[in-house]
């Protein structure tokens, strides 16, 4: 007993020390409240030499963490457990959390970089005059192939992956609104559907689908196209972008009927403790270099205009990732479903997981 | 006169049982009773008994079953002969070890070992065979558990052999009893809490695997583990999520009564 006391006094002792010696280090690198900045990404989507750069330009101290769904984040944010100070949300979680009142309204007159955007991101349905949110990236959901392997076929349509020939042959990424859009989309139908006829029409599709899928899987996609383990893979453009720049190989093609198109915004959520720094890093992040050195690092189309002037011409104008203004227009932004749709539509996907087995 | 100041001492467990053992659940409880509009109703419990539910209930089972299944077949053996070796704790130590390492690291590993160009196919097509999709099946799932249970399976039937005093054995075989007879009739049952505890460590977290399920069978075998994770992460339905732990929770308690210790006075003293 008397040596459980003295080990539980020493422990004390020395953590009491640590903690000590750590505010006295924080005191005198100066760093309080106001010259740390959180912010909370997704993971592999920001070059980390700028978040060096912001931090020596500015003095602010960044601690980065990351997300791997938009739902994970939104639910940490809602808890208000860590002061993030910046999120990127995509469009239809920042419409879910503008109404429940989870952001700060962003002061235009702190971020003059705001010049630099293509005014086709801004003024979005999801969030009128970017009051709360600016674009950080944007996207489409495609079909990355490899042309080797599926003869001819150039995945013009949805139904290209009903092929009976690719028995076993396509991965799908681990996402209810890609998965199920992607079977809506096949029957011409819009992917945000709230008619439950048309969403039990795409769960029999997607059943039929069933003998050709491979595996339903995240980011483990990527190396596994780039390794040739599959052929076919419906992901998100980004994601394509990675593998074609490992595989040379690979193709990507978002399909005529229509498909998802994306955006991820950055906001300043409730949480914020340093409102003027977040403001700062934002400015900063939509400055011309920055932008093209973080979409040439994160492979990801950026809505910013100067950027592109300043990035590879043959990435720029490759239309597979830079689709222009009426291709554009065949595709769909997603919008917040609610509760009850959201989970009609997980329920939905879950069972078609079942179904592959 | 001692309990006065035993009692005493029981206090911080108390606290901490009542604070990570009991408060848990209970709100596990209390959420499986709400709907997604945060009313009272049964309607969770009414969708875990329609059809998809039962049969991910059935299919996690059955996996569960499997898995530790052909651990235990491999593990009575492994822990049998470990016993006999002459360093049998550094032989221990070296199966036990692979155990420290990150269960997703290991996981990963299997993604390329197992892949068309991996080290597997690989072998067998020096055989002259084309390559095999081992990755992303069930008897990948299955194998890639087995291995990362084996070690808490040999544990405590490792230590339950090592308890087991060798002159029974000897009597035993005095007696006149073949080998066979022997283990079947004094090494078995001596060592039967060993197999039942080795039977919970692993049975009851492989109903729940989901990570697994992911990576090694591409979302081909659906557990109750991954439903859980989807209604927490994805759908945000606390409510189903916590119905489907509920379930989990009972199955357990079941399997714990069904394996559990009985106190036959003394027996194996």
């Amino acid at each position: 007993m008397k040596q459980l006391i003295q080990a539980t006094i020493a422990i004390l002792l020395i953590s009491g020390a640590l903690l000590y010696t750590t505010k006295l280090l924080n005191v005198s690198g100066g760093k309080t409240g106001k010259d740390i900045l959180t912010i909370y990404n997704w993971g592999e989507y920001i070059d980390p030499d700028l978040l060096k750069a912001f931090e020596k330009e500015t003095g602010i101290h960044v601690i980065y963490e990351t997300f791997d769904t938009n739902e994970a984040m939104l639910t940490k944010i809602e808890q208000g457990g860590t002061a993030y100070d910046i999120a990127v949300p995509s469009e239809y979680i920042i419409e879910k959390m503008r109404e429940d009142d989870l952001l700060i309204p962003i002061d235009h007159s702190k971020i003059p970089n705001l010049k630099n955007l293509d005014p086709y991101f801004l003024n979005l349905p999801f969030d009128p005059h970017n009051k709360y949110s600016i674009p950080y990236f944007w996207g489409t959901v495609g079909v990355v192939f490899n042309p080797e392997f599926v003869d001819g076929t150039d995945f013009d349509s949805w139904q290209d992956l009903w092929n009976p020939d690719f028995k076993r042959q396509v991965f799908l990424v681990d996402s209810a609104r890609e998965v199920v859009g992607m079977g809506l989309n096949s029957l011409d139908y819009s992917l945000n559907s709230k008619d439950d006829h048309q969403l039990a029409e795409a769960e029999a599709k997607l059943t039929t689908l069933a003998p050709n899928v491979k595996a339903i899987i995240g980011d483990e996609i990527t190396q596994l196209m780039v390794n040739n383990e599959a052929h076919i893979a419906l992901t998100w453009s980004g994601q394509a972008a990675d593998m074609l720049s490992e595989n040379e190989a690979l193709d990507y093609a978002v399909p005529q009927e229509g498909s998802n198109l994306w955006f991820d915004n950055i906001v300043i959520p409730k949480t914020s403790k340093n409102v003027e720094g977040a403001h700062q890093f934002i400015n900063f992040m939509l400055s011309a270099e920055a932008g093209a050195q973080n979409a040439d690092y994160v492979g990801y189309s950026t809505p910013n205009d100067a950027a592109l002037a300043l990035m590879d011409p043959e990435v720029v104008n490759d239309e597979r990732f830079y689709p222009d203004e009426e291709q554009r227009d065949t595709l769909e932004v997603y919008k917040n479903l609610g509760p009850t749709y959201i989970g009609i539509y997980n329920e939905l996907f879950l069972r078609f997981k079942m179904a592959i087995r | 006169m001692q309990t006065k100041t035993s009692k005493g001492a029981l206090f911080p467990y108390v606290i901490w049982i009542a604070l990570f053992v009991i408060a848990p659940i209970a709100l596990v409880g209390y959420y499986s009773l709400l709907d997604l509009q945060g009313n009272f109703s049964l309607e969770n419990y009414k969708t875990f008994f329609s059809s998809i539910y039962l049969k991910m209930t059935l299919s996690s089972f059955w996996y569960a079953f499997l898995v530790t299944f052909f651990a235990l077949l491999i593990s009575y053996p492994t822990a049998y002969f470990l016993t006999k070796t002459k360093y049998k704790h550094l032989w221990l130590l070296l199966i036990i070890i692979p155990s420290w390492i990150n269960l997703l690291l290991k996981t990963y590993a299997f993604i390329g070992i197992f892949g068309l160009f991996g080290p597997i196919n690989a072998v067998i097509e020096m055989f002259g065979l084309p390559a095999q999709q081992i990755l992303f099946t069930d008897i990948s799932f299955v194998f890639v558990s087995v291995y990362i249970f084996i070690p808490f399976m040999i544990l405590p039937i490792f230590n339950a052999l090592d308890k087991l005093n060798p002159t029974l054995i000897d009597a035993s075989r005095d007696l006149g009893a073949s080998s066979l007879t022997t283990f079947r009739r004094v090494i078995l049952p001596l060592t039967m809490d060993g197999v039942k505890s080795g039977i919970q460590v692993v049975f009851i977290p492989a109903l729940s695997l989901f990570m697994i399920t992911r990576l090694i069978a591409g979302n081909r075998v659906i557990t109750l583990g991954t439903a859980i994770e989807q209604q927490f992460l994805v759908t945000q339905n606390w409510g189903m999520g916590s119905t489907i732990a509920v379930f989990l929770i009972l199955f357990m308690v079941i399997i714990m009564l069904v394996t559990g210790q009985k106190n036959k006075g003394g027996r194996i003293r």
